[in-house]
C-alpha cells in the first residue's frame, strides 16, 4: 500500500533552493512536522523545508512504500531525489538541476522538463521525464571520469548536449531529438535516440552502444564504417529495419569498442 | 601576553628524554619557561597525553602544482567540505584541500608546523602567496634544485664554491628553507622527453649524472651549513625494481661530513623507492633490504610516504613519473616544464584495496616504519597527497601501535601481501614515545629546528598538543579505533602559547611564522656569481631578475634562520 506525502510550493524564488532532503529515504518514518523541519539550502543560508512548501499527507515507516508528490512548479529547486535508494517521487511540473543525481534505486517521474545534470552518476533506479531534459543527462560530476553506472532514464521529449557523458552502464532512451556530443567519453551502456541527433555523436567513446533511429548529423572522421545489419537485437530489445554500424572513436586508441548503429 | 600552566599531563618529550612522566608545562609569552609569577590560566591535563606540537616534514600543501591539482579536480572538492564557523572560513577538498582548510585540519590533529615539499624557484612567489593563506601553523618551503641549469653547469665544471654561492642566493631569493632534489637530472632530461633511469645516466647536454649532482649538492649543503640536510626524492620513484637505485643513492654522500649534528641526507617517501620485481605480476616489497641499509647507516634519515588506501592525487616535481603513472591509469594528467629549473606533473590515483600493487604499497610503508630499528631515522609521512591525504595520519599512528589493526586491514586488502611483503610477520608495536619521535621530535631534529621546536624544554616555542588519551588506561594494540579518534581531534592545540583548538574544535585562528634560511657566503664570491645570474636571466629566463626574488613582505611573520657558509 503506497502512502503519499504531498509538497506544494508556497513561494516562487529567483535564487535556487537546494533540497536533497526531498526523497523517500529522508521522509520515511517522520511526522509531517518533522518533515517541515528538514534543512534546505537557500543561497548561503540554511532554512527549513516547511518555509518553502506546504507539506501534507502521511509518511510511511518503510521508504519503499512512500511516494512524494510535488504539486506545482519547482523549476528553481535543485537536487530533488539526490542519492535516493527506494520509493517514488512524482513531480507535476518542471525541475531544476541534479534531479536524481547519484540515485541508487526507486523511481522518479517528472511531468514537466528538467534542467541539466539529471541522473548524474546514477547507479540504479529509473527516471522518467515527460518533457525535455537539458544538458549532461546521466553524465558525470564536473572533472570526474565516472558517469552513470546503472538504472534507466527515459525522456519523452528532447535532450540537450553531452547526454550520457562518461557513461559506464545502464540505459538512456530519448524519444525526441538529441543535441551535440551524445555519448561523449562513453565506456559502457546503451543510449537509444529515437529522433535525430546533432553532430559529434560518440566523440571519444571507447565502448558501449548508441542507437540512432532518426537522422544523424556528420559523424566524426575517427569512426570506422562497418557493415549493414538487418534487424538489431541489443540487451533483449529488438529494432526492426536496416542499420549501418560504425565503430570508434579511434582518436582514443587502436582497441576501442564503441558502436553507433544508425537506422538507414 | 598570557601565561599558561598545563597541569599534571603525561608528557612525552623525546628530545629531553621524557617518557610518559607526569609533569607541569609552564608557558609565558609564547615560550616554555621554568617559572611563572602571575596568575596563569590553568589547563587540567591529568589523564591526558602532552606532546610537542606535531611537525610535518614533507607535504605538498602549497604551490603551483597543488593549485593545479585543486583546479583540475572539482570531483575531489565535492567529496570533502567544511562549512564556515564563527572563527573559521569554509573550505573543500579531500586530497587537495584549500589553503585555509589545510591549516585548520593540521591544527585539529595537534600539528603546529608544516613544510611544503616542493617549490620550483620560479613559482616561489605563488607558493608564498599560498602559504600566506594557510593559518594556524608555522611554515616553510623546500626549494627545488634538481634540473637547475646553473647548478648542473657549476657542478659539471667542478666549481663547487660558485655552486654554493648560487644555492645560497637561490634560497634567499625564493625564501626557501631546504635544498630539495627531485629525480636528480631526470627532470631536466624530461625536457628532452627522456628520463634518468640510473645514477650514472647523464642529463642530456649538461652531461652530468644524478650521482654527481647529488654528491655535489650534499657538499654544497654542508658548505652552506644549512639547518636541514639535502632532501632527496631519488631517481626511479615508483618504478619496478627501484630498490637497487635507492640503496646506491644512500651511499652517494659517503665521505662527506655533516656540518651540524644531524643526518647527511634525508631520503623522502621511501615507500615509493622500495620496489622489487620486474613486471607488475612479480612486484614485491623490498622494504627489508632498505631497512637493513638504513639500520647500518646512522647518517640517513628517511620518511615513509605510507599509502593509506584512498582515492587521492599524485603530484610531484618528477614530471616523467606522472607521465608514466597516467599511462597506467589513463586518467587526466598535467605536466609542465618550469624553464631552467624543473618539470612537475599531477594525476589522480586510486589506491584500491582490491589491487595487488596498492596492497603491497600499503604494506611497504608500514614495513619501513617497523623494520627500521631507530624511530629517529624513519619519520611518518604520507607524502601528502601522493600516498594519501595527511588527514589519515591518526590512522597510520593506529596501524603502527596495533598489530591487531594491521591484521584487520591486511585481511581486507589483496592477499598477495602475505607472499610478497613481510608485514604479516612483524610483531613490533610503537609506543607513545616512538609516536612522539616519528611525528614531531624526529622532524624537528632532522630539520635543524630542535633548538625551538619539537620539544617542551625551557626556551622552546610553546607549540603543544594535548590528546585525551590516558596511557595507563588504554591499550593501543586493542583500542586502536580509540587511538585513531583521539589523534584526529586534539584536546588542545596550543601555538605560541595561545589555545587554537579545544576538544577538536578550532576556537581561534592565528597566523604562524614563515621560516627561511638566510644563507651568507663571501661577498666577492657572491658578486662573481651574480654576474652569471644576470647574464643567464637576460638570455634565458622569461622574467626579469629584479622581479624574481620574493620580498620579505609577502611572508607571514617572516622568520629567518641565519647560517654563514664556510666559503
Amino acid at each position: 500500500m503506497m502512502t503519499d506525502v504531498i509538497l506544494v510550493p508556497k513561494v516562487q524564488h529567483k535564487i535556487s533552493l537546494e533540497a536533497e532532503v526531498i526523497k523517500p529515504d529522508e521522509f520515511a518514518g517522520k511526522t509531517i512536522e518533522e518533515i517541515k523541519e528538514l534543512p534546505v539550502y537557500f543561497g548561503n543560508t540554511v532554512q527549513k523545508l516547511g518555509d518553502f512548501f506546504e507539506v501534507s499527507g502521511s509518511a510511511e515507516e518503510n521508504a519503499e512504500n512512500l511516494r512524494i508528490v510535488v504539486e506545482g512548479d519547482v523549476s528553481r529547486v535543485k537536487r530533488i531525489g539526490e542519492g535516493m535508494t527506494t520509493g517514488e517521487i512524482l513531480v507535476k511540473g518542471d525541475v531544476d538541476m541534479y534531479l536524481g543525481a547519484r540515485m541508487k534505486g526507486g523511481r522518479i517521474v517528472v511531468e514537466g522538463s528538467v534542467d541539466s545534470f539529471a541522473g548524474q552518476q546514477m547507479r540504479g533506479g529509473e527516471i522518467e521525464i515527460k518533457g525535455n531534459a537539458k544538458d549532461y543527462l546521466g553524465g558525470s560530476y564536473r572533472g570526474d571520469w565516472r558517469g552513470m553506472r546503472g538504472g534507466r532514464i527515459i525522456v519523452e521529449g528532447n535532450a540537450g548536449k553531452e547526454v550520457a557523458e562518461f557513461m559506464r552502464g545502464g540505459e538512456i532512451i530519448i524519444k525526441g531529438n538529441c543535441d551535440s556530443f551524445a555519448g561523449v567519453h562513453m565506456k559502457k551502456g546503451l543510449v537509444i535516440i529515437e529522433g535525430s541527433v546533432a553532430e559529434r555523436v560518440g566523440a571519444e567513446m571507447v565502448g558501449g552502444s548508441i542507437i540512432v533511429l532518426g537522422e544523424m548529423a556528420n559523424l566524426l572522421p575517427s569512426f570506422k564504417i562497418g557493415e549493414v545489419v538487418e534487424g538489431l537485437k541489443i540487451d533483449g530489445r529488438e529494432f526492426p529495419g536496416k542499420f549501418r554500424k560504425y565503430i570508434g572513436d579511434f582518436a582514443e586508441g587502436p582497441s576501442v569498442k564503441g558502436v553507433i548503429y544508425k537506422r538507414l | 601576553m598570557s601565561e599558561l600552566v598545563l597541569k599534571n599531563g603525561i608528557v612525552y618529550d623525546p628530545i629531553n628524554n621524557v617518557n610518559g612522566e607526569k609533569m607541569d608545562i609552564l608557558v609565558k609569552d609564547g615560550k616554555i619557561v621554568e617559572k611563572l609569577n602571575g596568575n596563569a590560566k590553568t589547563i587540567d591535563c591529568s589523564g591526558k597525553i602532552v606532546m610537542p606540537g606535531g611537525i610535518e616534514i614533507h607535504s605538498h600543501m602549497a604551490g603551483g602544482k597543488v593549485n593545479g591539482g585543486r583546479l583540475f579536480q572539482p570531483e575531489d572538492h565535492v567529496r570533502f567540505a567544511m562549512p564556515k564557523t564563527k572563527v573559521t572560513r569554509s573550505g573543500t577538498g579531500f586530497s587537495t584541500p584549500t589553503t585555509f582548510l589545510t591549516g585548520y585540519l593540521y591544527s585539529k590533529m595537534g600539528y603546529t608546523t608544516g613544510m611544503t615539499a616542493a617549490m620550483p624557484p620560479l613559482m616561489a612567489r605563488h607558493t608564498h602567496e599560498e602559504l600566506k593563506d594557510i593559518p594556524m601553523i608555522d611554515k616553510g618551503a623546500y626549494c627545488l634544485t634538481d634540473g637547475n641549469w646553473f647548478i648542473m653547469k657549476y657542478l659539471k665544471n667542478g666549481e663547487i664554491e660558485k655552486c654554493a654561492a648560487y644555492v645560497s642566493w637561490l634560497l634567499k631569493a625564493t625564501k626557501g628553507y631546504v635544498v630539495k632534489i627531485t629525480n636528480p637530472c631526470g627532470t631536466e632530461a624530461w625536457g628532452w622527453g627522456k628520463n634518468c633511469r640510473s645514477l650514472d645516466d647523464p642529463a642530456p647536454y649538461f652531461d652530468i649524472t644524478p650521482r654527481e649532482l647529488v654528491k655535489g649538492l650534499v657538499e654544497v649543503n654542508e658548505i652552506l651549513k644549512l639547518p636541514h640536510s639535502v632532501h632527496l626524492h631519488a631517481n626511479n620513484c615508483g618504478r619496478l625494481g627501484n630498490f637497487v637505485t635507492t640503496l646506491e643513492t644512500f651511499k652517494v654522500p659517503n665521505g662527506t661530513k655533516p656540518a651540524a649534528k644531524r643526518q647527511i641526507m634525508h631520503a623522502t617517501h621511501i615507500q615509493f623507492h622500495s620496489y622489487g620485481g620486474d613486471t607488475w605480476h612479480n612486484f614485491e616489497s623490498k622494504a627489508d633490504e632498505i631497512a637493513k641499509a638504513v639500520n647500518s647507516n646512522k647518517n640517513i634519515v628517511i620518511d615513509t610516504g605510507t599509502v593509506t588506501l584512498d582515492h587521492t592525487t599524485t603530484m610531484t616535481a618528477d614530471g616523467p613519473l606522472e607521465y608514466y603513472l597516467q599511462s597506467l591509469t589513463h586518467l587526466k594528467w598535467m605536466n609542465r616544464n618550469v624553464e631552467m629549473e624543473t618539470s612537475p606533473g599531477i594525476t589522480p590515483f586510486i589506491y584500491s584495496r582490491k589491487m595487488p600493487t596498492a596492497s603491497i604499497q600499503w604494506a611497504i610503508g608500514l614495513e619501513l616504519s617497523l623494520l627500521i630499528k631507530d624511530p629517529w631515522q624513519v619519520l611518518m609521512t604520507t607524502d601528502h597527497p601522493n600516498a594519501g591525504p595527511f588527514i589519515r595520519y591518526p590512522r597510520i599512528i593506529a596501524w603502527l601501535m596495533s598489530r591487531k589493526y594491521r591484521e584487520e586491514t591486511a585481511s581486507k586488502v589483496h592477499k598477495v601481501i602475505y607472499d610478497r611483503s613481510t608485514i604479516d610477520g612483524i610483531d613490533r608495536e610503537y609506543s607513545f614515545y616512538d609516536i612522539a619521535i616519528v611525528t614531531r621530535a624526529g622532524e624537528a631534529k632532522a630539520l635543524g629546528l630542535s633548538d625551538r621546536k619539537g620539544h617542551l624544554g625551557v626556551g622552546a616555542d610553546a607549540d603543544i598538543a594535548v590528546y585525551d588519551i590516558n596511557p595507563s588506561e588504554i591499550d593501543p594494540s586493542r583500542d586502536y579505533k580509540e587511538i585513531e579518534k583521539k589523534f584526529s581531534s586534539a584536546a588542545y592545540t596550543i601555538k605560541d602559547g595561545e589555545i587554537l583548538v579545544k576538544n577538536g574544535e578550532i576556537v581561534q585562528t592565528r597566523y604562524g611564522r614563515t621560516l627561511w634560511v638566510n644563507s651568507k657566503v663571501d661577498g666577492e664570491l657572491e658578486k662573481e656569481v651574480m654576474k652569471d645570474i644576470e647574464y643567464n636571466f637576460k638570455r634565458y629566463y622569461s622574467v626579469n631578475l629584479a622581479n624574481y626574488p620574493v620580498r620579505e613582505e609577502v611572508l607571514t611573520r617572516s622568520t629567518e634562520v641565519t647560517r654563514s657558509a664556510s666559503v
